[in-house]
Formats: structure tokens, sequence, C-alpha cells
């Protein structure tokens, strides 16, 4: 894991959710999956959004994506409040899911829309890690 | 069974004031409904259903219905952020159609701008934080970064501009003038919009709405209750509603819920986008209004850059006049819920009451529209079509 210039507040973990935040600690990117429309979940939950089912696993993602949307925060709030300039964006998986994240390890202003990124995970000191987006040298495909 | 015609809104208050020290909520909930009530020619002792939202202190209505003193046969807190209150008016329509109720309170107050260790204080965590918490917290999401991220992806989608944007400050700011309560009266430009600072790219200062303490009133009456007022009535035609969310995570960042809620409101009230004389389309950001219009068929998904320039909702001879009163952009977007003050505009629109320099001549079909929660995460959004009182 890379030490983050950005904060990294730990998020509130549950037992259904135990399982992603375990795997992020280890620098795995888990994706539930439905057993039964073999749909990807996101956000990660033990139900299935697209048939209803509750007879889900959870699967590893490549890490790989491209960038959906972003915007350069120049104003932030909370544990955020000092550090603008930083880039929230989505981030849209191989796998298909669009994930809320930040785009880290570039200059703000050289951020687009297509960009191909892969995943890195910042520690949050509380037994999860963050997954965060880097600018990736090579698109998924390659 | 269509709601069209089952109920009237009698009675409309907005709360005068946009920063308010010296009051608790549960106080201006009741200053509100106290004028909206006067407005109607109606009494506390009149009411029998009561909505509210959460804005209103306490568990649900209960504690607002104990306050108030009221006796009630019908009450509901549905809460979609602001456009709650567009929710209220067509559950009450249907409420009052059903036999349930004859005069129904709608309320909103708060008071965003005073000390944040009462609201704190106000917190209750009886239950799980919300399920997507945990996912997106962490990163970081004041709400505008999270409304730039659909203005974003509209541009790189459609070339949307940042000039595009500004025309929609202009147009309320325009109106705002007229406004003797606005929280902000100057007109300004386009440049004075792209000029002021970023706050999220592509989103400026000038992109946002203000934060204003205060709030609002309703009252919606069964026809037999507006025809012995001695005041004059809006007809509530149509109403609907719908969640937009990510929808397994897929989430499309330049539609809002108002491609579902504004044709059901259409279908209902028989009518469609070329028949209305008067929007109060939600401003919480200038994108929220340019995406609105296209959702509700005003023109073309992507091509609301376009709609909105040249004048097109500046009163009283654009297109579509919109927001006269100033909107939230810059009247009054009280408790950061701004469909109420939406409503109130549109009724009076539809009364000939609004300021002489902005009422559309005869305004006889008004359209408002709600944008609650948040664009960019999961929004509730809620769709009325109101005419006059012989519509």
């Amino acid at each position: 894991m890379s030490t983050p210039s950005l904060p990294a507040p730990a998020p509130d973990v549950n037992p259904e959710t135990k399982p992603f935040w375990d795997a992020t600690a280890e620098g795995r990117l888990l994706l539930p999956r439905c057993r039964d429309c073999r749909a990807f979940i996101w956000y990660p939950r033990q139900f299935c959004p697209a048939c209803g089912s509750l007879d889900t696993e959870w699967t590893q993602a490549c890490g790989r994506g491209v960038i959906f949307s972003f915007t350069v925060t120049r104003r932030g709030q909370g544990d955020y409040a000092k550090a603008a300039p930083y880039v929230l964006a989505y981030v849209e998986l191989a796998e298909g899911p669009r994930m809320l994240t930040n785009i880290v390890d570039c200059d703000v202003d050289a951020v687009a829309i297509g960009d191909p990124v892969e995943v890195v995970f910042h520690d949050t000191g509380a037994g999860s890690a963050l997954p965060r987006f880097r600018p990736a040298v090579t698109a998924a495909h390659e | 069974m269509s709601i069209r015609g089952a109920a009237f809104i009698a009675g409309a208050y907005e709360h005068p004031e946009r920063v308010i020290p010296n009051k608790s909520v549960a106080q201006v909930h009741a200053e509100v409904a106290a004028g909206a009530l006067a407005d109607a020619g109606l009494s506390f002792a009149d009411v029998d259903a009561y909505y509210c939202a959460g804005d209103a202190p306490g568990l649900g209505p209960l504690s607002m219905a104990d306050y108030l003193g009221l006796r009630l046969a019908q009450l509901d807190s549905t809460d979609t952020g602001g456009s709650s209150y567009l929710i209220h008016v067509g559950h009450a329509a249907a409420a009052i159609q059903a036999g349930k109720c004859k005069v129904a309170l709608i309320t909103l107050a708060g008071l965003p701008r005073q000390t944040t260790a009462r609201q704190a204080a106000a917190r209750r965590v009886i239950t799980d934080l919300a399920p997507e918490t945990a996912f997106e917290t962490p990163f970081g999401t004041p709400v505008h970064s999270l409304y730039a991220l659909c203005a974003a992806r509209h541009m790189y989608e459609f070339g949307t501009t940042s000039e595009q944007l500004a025309e929609i400050r202009v147009a309320a700011a325009h109106h705002a003038q007229y406004n003797e309560h606005a929280y902000l009266r100057e007109p300004v430009t386009i440049a004075d919009v792209v000029n002021s600072p970023l706050v999220s790219d592509p989103l400026h200062r000038l992109d946002c709405c203000v934060v204003t303490d205060g709030g609002g009133a309703i009252v919606v009456v069964a026809p037999e209750v507006a025809r012995t007022l001695n005041r004059t009535c809006v007809k509530v035609l149509g109403q609907g509603e719908a969640p937009k969310h990510a929808e397994n995570g897929r989430l499309d960042l330049v539609s809002t819920g108002a491609v579902w809620s504004g044709p059901a409101a259409f279908a209902e009230a028989g009518l469609t986008p070329a028949d209305i004389d008067y929007a109060s389309i939600y401003d919480s950001f200038t994108i929220t209004v340019l995406m609105t219009l296209e959702d509700l068929g005003f023109c073309d998904k992507g091509k609301g850059g376009r709609f909105v320039t040249d004048g097109t909702l500046q009163a009283p001879h654009g297109l579509l006049p919109f927001n006269t009163d100033g909107g939230g952009l810059c009247n009054n977007h009280p408790a950061n819920r701004g469909g109420m003050t939406k409503i109130i505009e549109a009724v009076r629109q539809l009364r000939a009451e609004a300021n002489p320099a902005v009422q559309v001549p005869d305004c006889g079909l008004a359209l408002v529209h709600g944008t609650g929660g948040t664009l960019g995460t999961r929004t509730g959004s809620a769709t009325l079509i109101l005419g006059r009182q012989d519509a």
C-alpha cells in the first residue's frame, strides 16, 4: 500500500461488508457477484439489486478501469477541509460498475474522462484501505 | 384514479426572513403554518391532515402535530429531500379524493445558517449508517463536488458550456432584483458567473444556490372547502414522483428522475410541456435546472444549453419564464430544501400575485419540479402540475 497525501478516513464496517474491507487491507478489490443472474454488484452488498437474489459470492476485480467523470474539488469539507485541490471521480471498472473514488499520483489538472486507471490502496489505519486509482500506463485490454 | 381536480391549494406563505438567529425550528414551522392558514382564511382547528419531512424536529410528524395542537386523520413524513413537499401535495390530493381528510397542512422550516452545535445535537443514530456511506463519504464528497460530476459528464457528452449554465443564474438574478425579501438581489452577467471562483470544477460559486434560514407552508383543501373560501385557489392537476439511483452501480450522470416523474404528472394532467406558461424548476445548482429541463421534455436530451440561451427563462416574455422569485439560486433555499418555495411561487403566478415586473401574462398552467437528495448519487424527483381555480 502506498502512503497517501490525501486523508484516508476509515469507513464504517458492518458484518455484511466486512469481507470487502478485510480484502482492501490485503490490497485486493473484491466485487460481489450474483450467483443467479451473474451481475456484478456495486456498491457491495449481499443482495442483488438487478434480480432480487440473496445468493451472492465475492469475486476479485482486475483493478483496472477508465475515468467516467471527475471533478477537481477546490473547496473541501470535514476530513478534507485542508485537502483541496483533490480529484473526486467515478471510475468505470472493467467489470462494469462505476465506483466513486479519488484519482491520485498525478497532476489534478492533467486528468481527463476516458483515461485508463488502475487501483491502489491507501491504509486507513483501522484495518481497512481505501481503493483509489492512479493513471495506468496501458489500458486494461493491452 | 387521476387526482386531476381532486384538491386545491388554498393557502401559501413563504417566511419573509432569510437569517433567523433567535427562533427555534419548531417555532418557524408554526409561523409559516399560521401564515398559510391565514392566507387561506382557515384556522388550525380546520386542519385534519399534516405533512412534513426531515426538517421537522422529532419523530416524523408527531412532534410538530403535538406542538401545533393538531387533530389529524392523515399524517405523513415522506422524505425525499427538497422535493418532499411536491410529493406531499400529491399524496394529500389522493387522500382528499379518498375521503380521508379535507384540509391538509404542509410545512417546511430550518435554520442551516445557525450554530451547527444545535444541528449536531439533533442528529439521532438509532439505526445503521446508510449502506452506501462507507463507499462514498471516505472519498471526500461535498455536495458541490457530486453535482460537479454531473456537470462534467454533461459537458463531455453534449458540449454544454459554463456560459450556458451561467444563463440560468443570470435569469434567476434578473428576477430576484424585484423581490424585496430575496437573499441576493443584484443582477449578474454571464462573465460574473464564470469568473466567480471555482468550487469544484466545472462549477463556480455562482452556479450554486444560497443557504438561508426560514421556510414556507401551503394548505391543500377539498373542492367543497375551496368553494367556501374567499380566496383564489389553485387546482392540482397532476403529480409524479420517482427516485433515481445507480441501479446497481451503473449511474447515469446526465439524467434525473424527472424522466419518470414528469411524464407521470403530464399524463395525469392531460397536458404536455408546450402547455406550460410558468415553471418553478429546482435550482440547487445551475446544472440541476439544465438537466431537468431536458428530462421534462422542454427540449431534447443534450440540448439544454442551447435551450436556456437568449432569454428563454426570463419573465415576463421568455419562452419558459422560470423561478420568478429569484429561486434557490438568488432568493431562498430554506433548510437546504427548495421544493416548498418552488410551489409557492407557482401559486403566486397562477393567482396573478407575483411581482408585476415578472408576472407572466395570463398565466394559466404551471409546472413545479423538485430534485431532492443529491444528483451524482441518489435523488428523489417530483413533478407537480397546477392550474388556475377554473382549469
